[in-house]
């Protein structure tokens, strides 16, 4: 097999990978999952806990422990098949809390504590990184296997340049679909997709060198257990306690690993997606195993001694001349190393950059909460914290030269991330665990961890001095790295996860017991510990000391501006009110804000960023006593009474809108009368005075000329204030004539700016338009629409106080309905103001006499509800900003 | 010296026919388009009238004649008050801030004419000012 035709296949695969990628994406995008997000997809992602190290290693794991490699697949077997216990609920929370990290769910559980979430998140990037040199090792193992097999005159790349361009296209792959956008729940459908293709490959693979090992070399079934029962394999004794031990650390990995949780919790959707995984991973195991025990023994009788048993899955079919198997077996260890990577590397650039950038660079500019783009901000640390996890890994990788040593750093690094396993089940299932509790025990732990195994095994006199290994510092024996307290005939893995959990469940247990949580910790515990009960709320704010409309311009940075609007939106509509976006700052709506940024940025920052705005998060006495009784509540009763409760309430708020309603147009009906008497008398007086004089004769020619030319434009404001009011009035009794015709909406729009440019034609205004976005064709009554334009662009350009005047028109289509945006950069409308503008001659206050006989927005606002849409003022757009939305096509030919 | 009358009026036409109307009489005229400075105005010119739209764009008309009222130097000028609101509470309102008289758009030329005349008269028959009309 030439080794050009391997690095075009490889090339090929990759360009296949990022298509599967880049197709989920679109349609995730038009919201057209499907099938992708079947159970089937979501248990083949989690076969990335099947990395290069099981792929390639679990042979040469038989080859030497014999059957010990079992315990790989145990672990997780017990863990999945017993769901109902620890996944269901970890997943709940996880979707409840829409946690984006292992690091975000501890941070979050103690009391959204971002000290915790940065301890975690240093340990996963330590545990993490031989885990991810290990991977870029095997694929550069696995290309020299191939150029050692090829003619020695045709060129071959060397295993550092292998390397470099290995971690290169990952960086690549992982940046291009990890963080195309900020999602709400941080999920990634691309991603995912393409790993579940990935796990195929490597199942088949696996399968088709385990088939051809035992029926092409071995003769059949009794062939190979002739083999089997001849191998050394066969002579291998259980350790029990050594079995127990790797079985435990193999199911506390399985949880506990960045990469694990990120695809089993995080990209989780549903319970369906658990239960169907619940035997569907482990049978996926089962598969992957089958063959390992065939081709280890075949591999020791047939290749020579001094064959990699790592690398059997690749050398026996090359030794047999057997290309495309080989090829096969290939692609498998490539999926396995790259899905790893990929999805380790999201896994830790979202802790990295929600735990330790965001809450670090809010600090440095406090006032960046509430202004910048943050969207940008958080991509771009999750991009370049990508970027680092991958140089370390290939930076470690170089460093450590590939050497053996690297061979065991997969049960190194479960040990290390098993830490998170007291302070996590401690989490979700004890309400008396703390933060002080959690933080001492990981540290503890992970010192332990690090002491005892991570150093250990780069051998003697590489970190520890060989003097030290064998004697203790400063001679105390009992301090040796791998015989802590004289336990020298232990193995030093299962010492060193004996030693290092014993610390840290005793820590956290201990201390946990002797602090007292905070309020905010024992609400986050209630939630976390009772998530399948009633709700007992993630938190409570004290409601009413945030402005709305500053919540909502914080909330536009970090969901952009269409999710921001649509929440709002919603929660307003939920209180009852029907004429504003903007909710009231109540308890429940912050609380429902904050999770959705949470989902974005992290439990902690989130947290953070609205305390900002609305001080201090309270705990009232009687929210502790809430949660301190609220398993003795009657929840039935209570429900009921909550859900009577929202509606009474919800019936009051809009009973209250209408009643300040009624209030305020009654107050305005007098002003109405006196305002359309004076519209009227004003006209009329200059029409009196100058006929009067006109009628007395006697003037100069010019004189007569002048005078009856006033009367004529007095005359007509007259006429054109009647038309207007008869306008209204036909509007308003919805007998209007429409003449619906299918019309461009440029056109209607550059109609509308070429009509206004005789209002303030001194101003220069700047118009910001998208003309791309604005080629629509609607079917609608387009001159009506146009008359809307006008009225709301001549209005900008009447009352636009910037020095250097913009309006800025967006259009959007959604969902069948046309969204136009209209916006000036001037100082807008006061808020008491905005809730009255579109009804009849309404003044804004403060303002005596306007320009306009103010019916130009009661108009616009009949208009559009006769062609089937609404108008409303935008608040928190920076100026005065307006948002009509009509439908597409509107029914029929009249309204 | 031809005697002397502020205007404040903020509809350009309006204006417009109040000037050529005393000109025409043989009076002389100031106008103003907006409500702001017109006390200090009122003091510095030292007119024998003041015809005041009640309601103008930037101060009411009302707040203009509290303010000429307060004012030792113009609290005996003669206030002619223009509305173009019927309401009978505008008049009220207009008396009880001090006006002389009240006249409602749209006017008869002659009773405006004849209105001003009367005020001026009065004016400089009984200086300082007369109890309210």
């Amino acid at each position: 097999m030439p080794f050009n035709l391997l690095v075009l296949v490889c090339l090929a695969y990759v360009i296949f990978l990022f298509t599967v990628a880049f197709w989920v994406e679109r349609r995730a995008r038009a919201g057209r999952l499907g099938w992708l997000r079947s159970p089937l997809v979501y248990t083949l992602s989690l076969s990335i806990y099947c990395t290069a190290w099981t792929f390639y290693g679990a042979v040469g794991y038989a080859a030497r422990s014999g059957l010990e490699f079992v315990t790989i697949y145990l672990g997780p077997t017990l863990v999945f098949v017993g769901w109902w216990w620890v996944l269901r609920k970890l997943v709940r929370i996880g979707r409840l809390h829409r946690v984006t990290s292992i690091a975000d769910l501890i941070s979050s559980r103690y009391g959204k504590s971002n000290a915790l979430g940065v301890i975690v998140t240093v340990m996963a990037v330590i545990a993490a990184t031989p885990y991810i040199a290990l991977q870029l090792q095997s694929v550069v193992l696995s290309f020299e296997a191939f150029a050692a097999a090829t003619p020695p005159d045709s060129p071959t790349p060397g295993a550092g340049s292998t390397a470099i361009w290995l971690t290169a296209g990952l960086a690549l792959f992982t940046i291009l679909f990890g963080t195309r956008n900020l999602d709400a729940q941080e999920q990634h459908h691309g991603i995912v997709t393409a790993i579940a293709v990935e796990a195929v490959v490597k199942l088949i693979a696996l399968l088709a060198v385990g088939i051809f090992v035992v029926w092409g070399l071995s003769g059949g079934l009794s062939g190979i257990v002739a083999r089997i029962d001849a191998s050394p394999i066969a002579r291998w004794s259980l350790d029990p306690g050594r079995w127990a031990g790797l079985i435990f650390l193999a199911g506390a990995a399985v949880i506990c690993l960045p990469r694990m949780f990120q695809v089993l919790v995080v990209e989780n959707g549903d319970d369906i997606q658990l239960a169907r995984a619940s035997w569907a991973f482990p049978a996926y195991l089962m598969l992957m195993s089958l063959f390992i025990v065939p081709i280890a023994v075949t591999g020791l009788e047939l290749m020579p001694a001094s064959a990699n048993p790592d690398m059997f899955v690749l050398t026996l079919p090359l030794a047999q001349d057997r290309g495309g198997l080989a090829m096969l077996a290939f692609l498998g260890g490539f999926s396995s190393a790259t899905s790893m990577v990929i999805v380790e590397a999201i896994a830790l650039a979202t802790m990295v950059s929600n735990h330790i950038v965001m809450p670090l660079w809010l600090r440095l500019r406090p006032a960046a909460g509430l202004s910048g783009d943050l969207r940008g901000l958080v991509l771009n640390a999750r991009r370049v914290s990508i970027g680092a996890v991958l140089a370390m890994g290939y930076g470690y990788y170089h460093v450590s030269g590939g050497s053996a040593a690297l061979a065991a750093i997969g049960l190194i690094a479960f040990v290390g991330v098993a830490q998170f396993l007291p302070a996590m089940l401690g989490g979700i299932f004890w309400r008396g665990a703390t933060r002080a509790g959690a933080a001492l025990g990981l540290v503890l732990g992970f010192g332990i961890w690090v002491y005892a195994l991570f150093l250990p095994s780069f051998g003697p006199d590489a970190v520890l001095s060989a003097q030290l290994m064998a004697e203790g510092p400063w001679g105390l024996s009992w301090l040796r790295p791998e015989a802590l307290f004289g336990t020298s005939d232990m193995d030093p893995l299962i010492h060193a996860l004996f030693w290092s959990l014993l610390a840290n469940a005793s820590a956290f247990f201990i201390t946990s017991v002797l602090t007292f949580p905070g309020p905010v910790e024992r609400l986050q515990g209630a939630a976390f510990v009772n998530v399948f009960d009633g709700q007992v709320g993630p938190q409570r704010w004290e409601g009413g000391a945030a402005e709305p409309e500053e919540l909502l311009t914080m909330a536009q940075r970090i969901l952009g501006d269409e999710d921001a609007q649509a929440l709002f939106e919603a929660a307003a509509r939920d209180q009852g009110k029907s004429r504003s976006i903007l909710p009231d700052p109540t308890p429940a709506f912050l609380a429902a804000l904050e999770e959705r940024m949470a989902g974005a940025v992290g439990a902690a920052t989130a947290h953070a960023m609205i305390s900002k705005l609305v001080g201090r998060q309270t705990v009232t006495v009687e929210d502790l006593m809430t949660v301190a009784h609220e398993t003795a509540q009657v929840l039935e009763y209570s429900a009921q009474l909550e859900a009577q409760r929202a509606e009474l309430a919800r019936s009051a708020t809009a009973l209250r809108e209408a009643n300040e309603k009624l209030t305020q147009i009654s107050v305005q009906k007098d002003a109405f009368l006196s305002q359309i008497s004076h519209e009227l008398r004003t006209p009329m007086t200059s029409i009196r005075a100058f006929s009067e004089i006109l009628s007395e004769g006697d003037l100069p020619p010019e004189m007569v000329a002048r005078n009856g030319q006033i009367i004529l434009d007095e005359a007509k404001r007259l006429t054109r204030l009647l038309d207007d009011l008869l306008d209204l009035s036909v509007l308003e009794s919805g007998k209007v004539q429409l003449s619906v015709s299918l019309s461009n909406l440029r056109e209607m729009i550059d109609r509308a700016i070429l009509a206004t440019e005789q209002v303030k034609p001194e101003k220069r205004f700047v118009f910001q338009r998208d003309l791309a976005s604005e080629n629509l064709f609607i079917r609608t009554d387009a001159d009506r629409l146009t008359q809307v334009f006008i009225n709301l662009i001549a209005n900008a350009r009447k009352y636009c106080d910037a020095e250097y005047p913009e309006i800025r028109i967006t259009v959007r289509l959604k969902a069948a309905r046309v969204r136009i945006d209209i916006a000036d950069n001037g100082s807008g409308i006061p808020k008491a103001g905005q809730g009255l503008i579109f009804e009849k001659f309404s003044r804004l206050p403060g303002e005596l006499r306007a320009k306009g006989a103010g019916l130009g927005l009661a108009i616009c606002r009949e208009i559009v509800a006769n062609l089937g849409g609404s108008i409303a003022y935008l608040p928190g757009q920076g100026g005065a900003a307006f948002r009509i939305i009509v439908p597409l096509r509107i029914e029929g030919g009249t309204a | 010296m031809a005697p002397h009358v502020l205007l404040i009026e903020d509809e350009p036409h309006i204006a417009e026919a109040i000037i050529f109307l005393l000109r025409r009489d043989g009076w002389q005229v100031t106008h103003l388009a907006l409500g702001a400075g017109a006390v200090d105005q009122a003091r510095i010119l030292a007119p024998v009238l003041v015809i005041l739209d009640q309601m103008l764009p930037d101060i009411s008309g009302l707040d203009i004649l509290t303010g000429l009222r307060a004012d030792p130097a113009t609290a005996h000028l003669p206030v002619l008050m223009l509305t173009a609101r019927g309401h009978p509470r505008d008049r009220e309102a207009a008396v009880r801030a001090g006006a002389d008289r009240f006249m409602a758009k749209p006017f008869a030329n002659a009773e405006m004419m004849a209105a001003v005349r009367a005020l001026c008269a009065r004016a400089i028959q009984t200086d300082p000012r007369p109890g309210a009309a």
